[in-house]
């Protein structure tokens, strides 16, 4: 029996790029930016486990992605480094979704995609960076959820051990399949693309599902369905009056050293 | 005269670590007293542990009015399960108008669990909460190098999390009292996860958290021996060191060392900063701080409009430096 792996991938905007953004101290709202979208570095560890797990015991693997058509791109681009199938779940009622509204339409795409094992996510994005999607996916689905996964062996093809950090420690857990984890960084080292990987996912196909293919009407989804709304924002105010210290290099230093004494500091 | 509009408690859910409140639920509580005030209802709190009768009292001089305490064997160690089952089941009897949950590595992972079986929205890396003249919670977050309020206008309970050292440990009053309220546990716990073992290790260096001088080092320092010279002057200062993003990303130092937003939250007397740009999202995490420096070669980087003392240089010549004039002025004492 061969594990069904589904790995959820959030195409975010580039983390490189995405200071660009920033509230206009104007007009209060976000300055227009395109910044291109890029691969949730996260997930990237939450592929890796699924590869690793399909090249040690056999598995498929589905990668499931909800965004803007443009996110189709980093779908391929995990068809590449080895998983089975892509499934984009894109439509105009999704935008605007909170953590709970995503959560929400991911758990339906993969209860519309049936049978599944394993369910991998990251820990976090690097934009919204609640942390809430994968837990809440589980949630949805009524199966038990392991976050802030750092590392993952196979007991038997129903049990995972997986270690889970802890302030300055960890938890030891057993779990139960189907279930859901979220990968942290120290998971594994995810590989790169590889040129044949490249050339095979080519003729791999993309699914691509609306709010219709899910059987969800327009209230249950997107901006719509999420409680939580943004009610306002604002630009720093609070500021501290700096003291440049000036001098040589080693003036400077110095300079300090006498303040922070001066002050009790050091 | 107008009557005010009903609504239920602010609840926090508290966390305990081998039988010990946790400051953050503490914390938690004080911040929970004053939005209760303004809402004028009272401040519940909910504990799940084992052998915890006896160390309640802190919540109610923290200024809870009522206490939920489940109290057994099989809530000893968290248990998103049987944590989670509890917590909604007296939520859906209470219908608590606000619950907050410190940020912490259990806390964020049942936070999300609760707000989903509840239906409701839960707001992540709050640095402020408000209550508006609607009466209803503005939850603060750090964002696009400014801050944005998210709001759950519609359902309830209005869910936050909220990272330790956010808000002050509130005044102790010992001699406030509360009512103590016994919740059961369920006879069978699911074994869909069973914790096999939960291992700490006392941390070798001084705690960020509680350090009076903390050096946090960016991603200018270059390379790992940038990043070893800024180690060194830590030592040498008897300092907590921490650290920005891009330093976790290139591996230099570990995760929990790093501060801000999604890291931890310092308050020290003093904060030195070196090679870093000075992002929001990294000094959110150092509000606290009482006296701030920056070293940083770029005279416009933003860090200098938060420091009180402003370096500009290349780190890698001055760090040593620095490390050599605070040895001669150890010396000269
Ligand atoms: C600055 C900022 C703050 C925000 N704060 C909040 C908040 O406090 N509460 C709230 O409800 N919403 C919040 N949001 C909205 C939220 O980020 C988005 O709704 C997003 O769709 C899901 O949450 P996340 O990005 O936080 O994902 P996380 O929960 O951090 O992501 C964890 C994992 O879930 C999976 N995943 C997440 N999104 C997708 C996707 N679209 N497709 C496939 N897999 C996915 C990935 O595996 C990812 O690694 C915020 C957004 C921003 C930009
Ligand atoms: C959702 C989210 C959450 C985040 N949470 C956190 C968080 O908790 N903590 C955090 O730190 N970041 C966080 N970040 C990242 C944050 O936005 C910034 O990217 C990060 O803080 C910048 O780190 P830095 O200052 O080291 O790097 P940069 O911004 O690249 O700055 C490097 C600085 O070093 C200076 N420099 C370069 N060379 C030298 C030299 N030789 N000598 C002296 N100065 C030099 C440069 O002038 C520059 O100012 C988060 C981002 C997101 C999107």
């Amino acid at each position: 029996m061969t594990l069904q792996i589904i790995v959820c991938v959030k195409a975010v905007p580039d983390p490189a790029q995405a200071g660009r953004i920033r509230i206009d101290p104007a007009t209060r709202t976000l300055t227009r930016a395109d910044v291109p979208l890029a691969f949730n570095p996260l997930d990237r560890n939450a592929l890796e486990a699924a590869l690793q797990i399909k090249e040690k015991s056999g598995a498929r693997i589905t990668v499931l992605s909800m965004g803007p058509s443009g996110a189709e791109s980093i779908v391929r681009e995990c068809l590449s480094l080895g998983a089975d199938h892509g499934i984009l779940l894109s439509d105009r009622a999704f935008a605007g979704a909170d953590a709970y509204a995503t959560s929400f339409t991911l758990a339906r795409g993969i209860e519309n995609i049936g049978k599944y094992d394993l369910i991998l996510c990251g820990m976090a994005s690097s934009d919204g960076a609640t942390e809430w999607v994968g837990p809440q996916i589980a949630s949805f689905l009524g199966i038990p959820a392991a976050t802030q996964v750092e590392e993952l062996t196979q007991a038997d093809s129903q049990t995972l051990i997986v270690r889970s950090g802890m302030e300055n420690g960890y938890r030891l857990m057993e779990i139960k399949l189907p279930a859901l984890l979220t990968a942290t960084r120290k998971l594994n080292r995810p590989r790169a693309l590889s040129f044949s990987g490249i050339i095979k996912a080519r003729k791999k196909q993309i699914v691509q599902w609306g709010l219709q293919d899910l059987g969800l009407a327009e209230d249950q989804v997107g901006q719509a369905a999420s409680p939580t709304v943004v009610s306002a924002m604002t630009t720093r105010t609070a500021r501290r009056q700096v003291e440049f210290i000036e001098g040589s290099i080693e003036e400077k230093a110095e300079i300090l050293v006498q303040r922070l004494a001066q002050a009790g500091l050091i | 005269m107008t009557t005010k509009a009903n609504c239920g408690p602010v609840w926090v859910v508290a966390e305990q670590v081998d039988g010990r409140i946790q400051n953050v639920s503490l914390q938690l509580v004080g911040k929970a007293r004053q939005l209760a005030d303004e809402l004028d209802v009272p401040v519940e709190v909910v504990l799940l542990g084992q052998g915890m009768k006896d160390v309640v009292e802190p919540l109610f001089a923290a200024g809870a009015d009522r206490v939920y305490l489940g109290d057994d064997p099989v809530l000893n160690w968290y248990h998103a399960e049987t944590y989670t089952e509890m917590i909604v089941s007296l939520a859906l009897k209470i219908q608590p108008e606000i619950l907050l949950i410190g940020s912490t590595c259990t806390g964020r992972e049942l936070a999300p669990l609760v707000a989903a079986r509840l239906a409701t929205g839960l707001t992540a890396h709050c640095i402020d909460l408000k209550i508006n003249d609607q009466r209803i919670l503005e939850q603060w977050i750090p964002a696009y190098g400014g801050l944005i309020s998210i709001i759950c206008p519609q359902k309830r309970p209005q869910m936050a999390t909220v990272a330790s050292g956010v808000f002050p440990l509130p005044d102790m009053d010992e001699s406030r009292r509360g009512e103590l309220v016994m919740l059961k546990a369920p006879e069978a716990v699911s074994g869909r996860i069973r914790t096999l073992e939960v291992v700490r290790r006392e941390p070798e260096t001084v705690a960020l958290e509680s350090a009076s001088i903390v050096v946090a080092g960016g991603i200018g320092a270059g390379d790992e021996d940038g990043w070893r010279q800024i180690s060194d002057l830590a030592r040498i200062l008897n300092a907590a060191l921490g650290c920005t993003r891009p330093v976790v990303d290139a591996g230099w130092a570990g995760h929990e060392t790093m501060i801000g937003q999604s890291g931890k939250m310092v308050s020290p007397e003093l904060y030195l900063g070196i090679g870093l740009s000075g992002d929001l999202q990294h000094l959110i995490g150092v509000a606290g701080a009482r006296v701030m420096a920056a070293v940083n070669k770029d005279a416009r980087a933003p860090v200098f409009e938060q420091v009180d003392y402003g370096i500009v240089a290349d780190c890698r010549e001055f760090v040593p430096l620095l490390i050599e004039k605070i040895r001669a002025y150890r010396q000269s004492r």
